[in-house]
């Protein structure tokens, strides 16, 4: 395992990004009391100190305590959504890609067709219509409602090509049935495929529920990243140069989406080996 | 062949319509709220005390808009309204329309969003294709890697990035707006040069992220079309570099980035609505921000229709040219 890593750099970075997260979440937890999260736990835009190493923001936020809270809420949205969305997304991609038929017309169109919708529009319009504030757990069932399309999609095409492959005619012809085949042969095959998409579609799902958050359609009373940078953007925190206020945020997210793209770039080289010599 | 395609594309936009239309009028009513009452309720609260006859009120409101109607008479008289554009009055601008805010907005967000895709659809995938040329310059491999890097990023994040950068510290760009407060609007140099200034920050903000995106897609075609045989043959044949490379490698590598750019044309716009919203840029994204904080549901609709609609509509085009690109499709069953 450790020697791969050495061979896959970009999976060892992305994995280290993610690690280094984790051990500031798990060191937070330690140190803080959660309820310094929360507005007028502490003296209003303070900039980082021995006692607010992050500062605080103009309600009164201890923000190094509303990170090692709010960092955790948002990759929880993320990995909440992000395995819905795959695990809908692969259970239709093998009905429409093993089965074909009227099923996969049906399917795919609405892949295709719900692909070239801008998903943050959608997202909107129902988080406007569930009004009266979502707690984080509907936040993640909202952005999973659109979080299966892409993963359909692309697992649809790989069903289509391993269905062709020469072990699969010979489970079939060797009497198996369709489940039998699809979770003997071709799930296992698809694995590390399976594992790139998923944290694909947890970066997407992240994103949309950072991208809601910002437009103040977020759960307003847990201090999720995408909250904390609505209220940096809400007084104007760069204008006023209170850098500290988005500086935490910001190179968190940074953390979490370059080490999670380095992740699919890694596991993309174990499910498709043929990337190995390039670059 | 060709109508018929150009028919089936052309069925696949107005079911994207009618599916946008459904969507704006069905999942309000699915969760149940009364608009009418929640808004007397908040502003009677306002007021300081509650009607009595609040109900009655209610009652009356809603016989005007029609909603004591049934469902389905509600839903055609919707669908009759949205065909004609008309969303209704915006509820925090009242006496203005829904159209002329939008139809204001819009033209801001078309450039903004249209340079920037084109420049680094453009960009990036000239980019990747020279990177895949063996006989591209060294340079290029240092530019790549942080393009890549940059491209796992959301625009609104470089956005902010760059703003402190560029408008706070250096103060080279302005910070905030579609033009300079007080500039009068108008076809004149000043202004002009005022509004490309202000569209600097959140068009580079999209460019620079995007354009890695293109870049590796292009890089990927590129290495594919150059193991095909008949590159081999236009070398053997000792044809010019410069010919295998644009006529030969690009003109075939491109056809798959175009497709990906009709899928991305969403999610493109997704992003930059979060960009004009951190900059204050007067498009659609800042309008709908608006519309999300006043609670303007009408307005929040209007926008979301016009958007899809002007999307699927800019997917048919793409989808009605792609033939024209790649004469192997020649209009039958894609």
């Amino acid at each position: 395992m450790l020697r791969y890593l050495k061979r896959n750099p970009s999976l060892t970075v992305g994995i280290g990004f993610l690690g280094v997260l984790v051990v500031f979440i798990a060191v937070g937890m330690i140190l803080i009391d959660p309820e310094d999260a929360r507005p007028l736990s502490a003296p209003a835009l303070h900039p980082p100190s021995w006692a607010y190493p992050f500062g605080t923001d103009r309600q009164g936020r201890d923000l190094f305590a509303a990170m090692v809270v709010g960092t955790p809420l948002t990759l929880r949205i993320g990995f909440i959504a992000g395995i819905l969305g795959v695990v809908i997304g692969t259970i239709l991609a093998f009905v429409a890609g093993f089965y074909r038929g009227i099923v996969d017309t049906a399917i795919r169109g609405v892949a295709d067709i719900g692909l070239t919708v801008p998903g943050l529009l959608i997202l909107i319009i129902i988080a406007v219509s569930v009004r009266g504030g979502l707690t984080v757990n509907q936040m993640a069932l909202v952005v999973a409602s659109l979080a299966w399309l892409n993963p359909t999609r692309t697992i649809r095409s790989q069903v289509l090509t391993l269905r062709e492959r020469g072990y699969v005619e010979v489970a079939r012809l060797s009497g198996m049935n369709g489940p039998e085949i699809i979770f003997f042969e071709m799930i296992p095959n698809l694995l590390p495929y399976l594992g790139a998409t998923l944290v694909n579609a947890v970066s997407a799902a992240i994103l949309a529920s950072i991208g809601l958050e910002v437009l103040g359609l977020g759960p307003l009373e847990a201090p999720t990243l995408g909250m904390t940078l609505y209220w940096v953007n809400f007084n104007a925190a760069i204008i006023n140069g209170w850098w500290w206020w988005w500086m935490a945020p910001i190179v968190i997210i940074l953390l979490v989406f370059l080490g999670l793209f380095f992740m699919t770039v890694g596991l993309d080289e174990i499910a498709n080996p043929r990337l190995r010599r390039s670059i | 062949m060709r109508a018929l395609y150009i028919a089936r594309r052309f069925a696949v936009f107005l079911l994207i319509v009618w599916l946008a239309a459904s969507l704006n009028f069905f999942l309000p009513r699915l969760s149940g709220q009364d608009p009418v009452r929640t808004k007397l309720l908040a502003e009677a609260q306002l007021g300081g005390y509650v009607h009595a006859g609040i109900e009655d009120m209610v009652k009356e409101y809603n016989q005007k808009f029609g909603l004591d109607r049934p469902l389905w008479r509600q839903y055609l008289s919707y669908l009759g309204d949205t065909a004609q554009l008309d969303f209704n009055y915006s509820i925090s601008n009242y006496p203005r329309t829904v159209r002329d805010l939008i139809a204001e907005a819009l033209p801001w967000t078309v450039g903004l969003l249209g340079m920037t895709t084109l420049l680094s659809f453009g960009i990036g995938s000239f980019l990747g294709a020279l990177l895949a040329w063996p006989g591209a310059p060294r340079w290029m491999r240092y530019v790549m890697p942080p393009l890549w890097a940059l491209h796992a990023i959301p625009f609104f994040l470089l956005g902010l990035i760059l703003m402190y950068l560029f408008a706070f510290q250096l103060r080279l760009l302005p910070i905030f707006g579609g033009y300079s407060p007080g500039a009068s609007p108008g076809f004149n140099i000043r202004f002009v040069l005022d509004v490309m200034a202000h569209a600097t920050l959140p068009a580079l903000s999209i460019i620079l992220v995007a354009t890695g995106g293109w870049a590796l897609g292009m890089r990927g075609m590129m290495v594919t079309t150059m193991g095909e045989d008949y590159v081999t043959f236009a070398e053997a044949k000792g044809l010019r570099a410069s010919t295998i490379f644009l006529r030969y490698c690009v003109r075939n590598a491109i056809l798959p980035q175009t497709t990906a750019l009709a899928l991305a044309l969403g999610q493109i716009l997704s992003g930059a609505v979060l960009v004009e919203v951190i900059f204050g840029y007067p498009g659609i994204g800042a309008l709908l921000f608006q519309a999300i904080r006043e609670n303007d549901h009408f307005l929040i609709q209007g926008i979301v229709f016009t958007v899809i609609v002007a999307l699927g509509f800019t997917t048919f085009i793409l989808d009605v040219l792609y033939p024209w690109l790649d004469p192997r499709i020649s209009y039958q069953r894609t």
